[in-house]
């Protein structure tokens, strides 16, 4: 447990920045943190505040949040390949606590040691803890804290994002996804309401980045 | 203290949805051989759902949000990701001051 700390501190902002958000955009303190609980993805959480209405756009927030976390698919599959020690049934639990940070610790031990459940279940229980926690926290104060802008709150999840997206940066064909994806997006957004923007930008970039494949790849994972 | 039940709804179905993205690769991993170019597909899925996500409210928003996007941007190359978003929010609280 002392190994997830670093995790449970890092949520400690910007879960209590997403309950903030969260009351500000019209949702209770509890329901921001039963999306914390229920949910527990964070990008998909602010892209969801973000295009949160009356009357709820219930389908569009669920198409939404699995185009967002259409990135989980990737991570399932990576981290699948260490489940030697864990139940049939356990591993099915396991994965509903399958973020971008769990994923990553549980990457990085599965490459010096075998990834047993405690492991997992002690990133995990840090993680979630601190995320629903702190969402609860951020929503009591925030209800009180006046316009999000005021204190560039809003913009935060942005700069989360763009934060995320330099360490992904591989080099120039990052460059082509990323240019494909954010013109396809900008065309979406000027044309077409609602998020579907991040649909039509994503399916764009991703198959940018598959018709790029380099023959050297070719070679080295041979299918 | 209240739980709209629209609003119940709606994050159900984003747990729902999310859900199944978190089981979905260990269900692909059994049944399906990923081809390099299947691979690729998948590499470079985060960084386009991410770029979509942000393009618009980085560019099409307002001079003051791209000021604030560039600036943000440089940070990100240099520092970790809380003194990136710690600067993303002073940045647009300056630059809605300058240009807004």
């Amino acid at each position: 447990m002392a190994i997830a700390m670093p995790v449970g501190i890092a949520a400690i902002p910007i879960g209590a920045i997403f309950g903030a958000l969260a009351v500000q955009k019209g949702l209770s303190p509890l329901e921001a943190t039963l999306m914390s609980l229920l949910v527990f993805a964070g990008a998909s959480q602010f892209v969801a505040i973000d295009i949160w209405q009356q009357p709820v756009p219930w389908l569009l927030l669920g198409v939404t949040a699995l185009t967002v976390n259409l990135r989980h698919v990737m991570m399932s599959a990576s981290i699948g390949r260490h489940f030697q020690h864990f139940g049939p049934v356990e591993r099915w639990i396991y994965l509903f606590f399958l973020t971008d940070e769990v994923w990553a610790f549980c990457e990085k031990r599965a490459m010096r040691a075998p990834l047993y459940p405690a492991y997992f279940a002690g990133i995990a229980f840090v993680l979630v803890v601190s995320w629903s926690g702190w969402t609860a926290a951020g929503a009591l104060l925030g209800a009180a804290m006046g316009s999000a802008e005021r204190y560039g709150l809003d913009f935060v999840f942005t700069a989360l994002f763009v934060g995320l997206l330099v360490g992904f940066w591989k080099g120039p064909r990052t460059g082509i996804v990323m240019g494909t994806s954010g013109v396809a997006a900008a065309i979406a957004h000027e044309a077409i309401a609602g998020p579907w923007y991040i649909l039509i930008g994503g399916l764009a970039g991703t198959a940018a980045g598959a018709l790029m494949l380099a023959p050297t790849r070719q070679q080295e994972q041979p299918s | 203290m209240s739980v709209d039940p629209q609003a119940l709804l709606a994050i159900l179905a984003m747990a729902v949805a999310t859900y199944l993205t978190r089981i979905a690769g260990l269900v692909v991993l059994r049944y399906v051989s990923l081809t390099p170019r299947v691979r690729a597909a998948l590499d470079a899925l985060p960084v386009a759902v991410l770029t979509a996500v942000v393009t618009p409210a980085l560019f099409l928003t307002g001079p003051a949000e791209t000021a604030a996007g560039l600036i943000t941007i440089a940070a990100a190359f240099r520092l970790p990701l809380l003194a990136t978003i710690v600067v993303g929010a002073v940045s647009i609280i300056a630059m809605r001051w300058l240009l807004g």
